[in-house]
């Protein structure tokens, strides 16, 4: 993807926290470009670093934590932008739908005045009942509903309240952090439905959070696979997840069956070992010591994101040797 | 008759509800779990799945209706539980709940054989459960305390834990949804072990079609309270029967060429269960007018339905089957 095509643009994204017990490096290197009306998924397991990239775009991570790098938003870096600029910038121009409907929201404040305090903080025009009211009905919400507290809401309506907050002040770009992975799946699918209606009407670009693979397969354009802090594998994303270039992203497929598909009825398949500890980072590639084709170089060779055929790139020798897995 | 190591007759679980009405959690269950089979309970939650899971355990009791292991009636009394929850056991959805923190791997897995005052040699019995559960070799892992162990690891313990007793019936409530996605079928395979060396039979509960399409050789699908159908797991899940099955299929994104059902809403309180089929107020062949084309949207709207044979071991309550 050219850069001047792009909206977003991260370069080389370091992200390091630092903890009672020492750095921990979240992000370690990721670089990716977000195009004007895309949606690009962003995969992996709990601590690959995909949520705390969201936090590094919007500059919301804990303080003292050490970021590095690029966030290019038309051109004009996030991570450099004075806290006024930044303040008009955040979800103005790009906001974030958290994961947790629960827990996201204040449980005792209605969900009007919550949307209410959202544009107030970010917007100097006033606020006003019918912009609620309009933002509601946009996530499928009855007006009426405004006064209602979050309890009195079900799980799939309190998220549906949370892309409303993050819709508030007409952003360009939403960041979507698992933002179905606690409900139901009927309720999942009306979600997804929405936020695909919402990026059509609203010509937004997306990027979309998760660890469901199968479900990026659908909602995302181009995908970028993480583990252990980087972008291990990246391209479009039905074929990422149909002929999945790296091992890793195989084994991450395989854990989201195709039902019908006989190679895994009664044969699940999945991982040994568990994602590393960011404190202790294999040496090589990352993913040397849970992968099944791991060669004696594995654990030597500095893994890049290398062309592994259309319009995808894998960080795994063995799409160099041509022996693809 | 098929060879039933457990089944629920006419089961009835209630809450009590908001506002005076019970809440019918588990509204007249009859599931046949068979002996040496995995069989997946499938629905989402607030169908009551896991409340008839946890019947079945003993812990919730029936409102009406009775659920009998190996052709005996259950009673609660201390001593009968006792002793069928030797022959049961339950796996918990999140591990790290589950195990006691203060607690080493040893005395989680002992703890079942202590209350059950099983004789013989426990660290026998104890390593066994391990290396059993894959945690090989069992002595690197009996003084470890769980937070020194990964998900997947905190995982086998609990089944180790249930394992050590040699249960008949494991009851495993969404094993594997807290744990890291490639972690999953680890466990999963574990448990398909578990059935073909150790003999036992698992009722899974779970929401996750592609789960069941993995391990389960049957299914029973949960709506509010009622089981709307059941049959064998390839079978059900190529040839869904009942509407409700159909639109949870279709909204998996792991089906391909299947048009997408999205039901609108959710499900409703188990406090007000609509009259006649349960489904009717969110049934696509309702608001399609295809049940009136039918002729039987009148039957839909009034009359309640059980269980009817639809394929050879295979049944659905629809009205339009």
């Amino acid at each position: 993807m050219a850069v001047t095509t792009s909206l977003l643009s991260v370069r080389d994204l370091h992200v390091t926290y630092r903890t009672q017990g020492g750095s921990v490096p979240a992000v370690r290197g990721v670089s990716f470009d977000l195009a004007p009306g895309e949606t690009l998924g962003l995969a992996g397991e709990s601590g690959c670093g995909k949520s705390t990239i969201a936090g590094a775009l919007l500059r919301v991570l804990p303080r003292g934590t050490e970021v590095t790098g690029e966030v290019l938003l038309d051109g004009e870096d996030v991570l450099a932008m004075k806290p006024g600029r930044l303040r008009a910038v955040r979800w103005n121009e790009m906001s974030i739908v958290f994961q947790g409907a629960l827990h996201a929201l204040n449980p005792v404040q209605s969900v009007g005045d919550q949307i209410a305090e959202a544009i107030k903080l970010h917007r100097t025009s006033p606020d006003s009942a019918s912009r609620i009211a309009t933002l509601l009905e946009t996530v499928g919400i009855p007006a009426r509903r405004a006064g209602d507290f979050p309890h009195q809401l079900s799980g799939g309506q309190r998220q549906r309240v949370l892309i409303a907050l993050a819709l508030a002040c007409n952003p360009r770009i939403l960041i979507a952090d698992e933002p179905t992975t606690a409900l139901d799946v009927m309720v999942q699918a009306q979600v997804l439905e929405l936020l695909e209606r919402l990026q059509r009407e609203l010509a937004l670009s997306m990027i979309f959070i998760t660890h469901d693979l199968s479900t990026l397969s659908y909602v995302c354009q181009r995908t970028a696979v993480m583990y252990a802090g980087r972008i291990v594998e990246a391209g479009v994303a039905e074929e990422v997840f149909a002929r999945p270039a790296h091992p890793y992203t195989a084994a991450l497929a395989a854990a989201f069956p195709l039902i019908g598909d006989h190679t895994h009825r009664m044969n699940p398949s999945g991982l040994g070992g568990d994602p590393p500890d960011p404190r202790a980072i294999p040496s090589g590639c990352p993913f040397h010591p849970r992968c099944a084709v791991v060669t004696p170089e594995c654990p030597e060779v500095d893994v890049e994101l290398w062309p592994a055929g259309d319009d995808r790139r894998a960080a795994c020798i063995h799409v160099l040797d041509g022996t693809r897995p | 008759m098929s060879d039933a190591l457990l089944s629920t007759r006419e089961l009835h679980v209630h809450f009590e509800g908001r506002g005076g009405a019970p809440a019918r959690a588990v509204d007249g269950v009859d599931l046949e779990v068979r002996r040496g089979e995995v069989l997946a309970l499938v629905g989402e939650s607030g169908c009551g799945k896991t409340t008839l899971a946890r019947s079945i355990m003993g812990l919730e009791r029936p409102a009406a209706g009775e659920i009998s292991f190996e052709g005996e009636p259950l009673r609660y009394d201390g001593r009968f539980l006792r002793s069928y929850r030797s022959k049961v056991q339950m796996v918990f959805q999140d591990p790290m709940g589950a195990l006691n923190p203060r607690q080493s791997v040893y005395e989680a897995v002992a703890e079942g054989l202590r209350i059950q005052k099983v004789p013989g040699d426990e660290a026998t019995r104890v390593a066994e459960a391990l290396s059993r559960a894959g945690l090989r070799p069992p002595e690197r892992f009996v003084h470890l305390y769980p937070y020194e162990l990964s998900g997947g690891q905190r995982q086998r313990v609990v089944i180790a834990g249930a394992m050590v007793l040699n249960p008949s019936l494991l009851v495993a409530d969404e094993p594997v949804s807290s744990l890291d996605a490639s972690v999953r079928g680890e466990i999963l395979k574990l448990m398909l072990e578990l059935v073909r060396d150790a003999g036992v039979t698992i009722l899974v509960v779970t929401h996750d079609l592609g789960l069941a399409w993995n391990i389960a050789d049957r299914i029973a699908v949960m709506y509010l309270g009622r089981i709307v159908e059941e049959g064998p797991a390839e079978e059900l899940l190529s040839n869904p029967r009942h509407p409700y099955t159909r639109a949870l299929l279709s909204v998996v994104p792991e089906v391909e060429e299947m048009e997408q059902l999205i039901l609108q809403g959710e499900a409703p309180d188990p406090t007000r269960i609509p009259a006649g089929c349960r489904f009717h107020p969110r049934c696509p062949l309702v608001a399609s007018g295809e049940a009136a084309r039918l002729g039987i949207e009148e039957r839909c709207r009034t009359e309640d339905l059980g269980l009817e044979p639809v394929a050879p071991d295979h049944s659905a309550a629809c009205h339009a089957l």
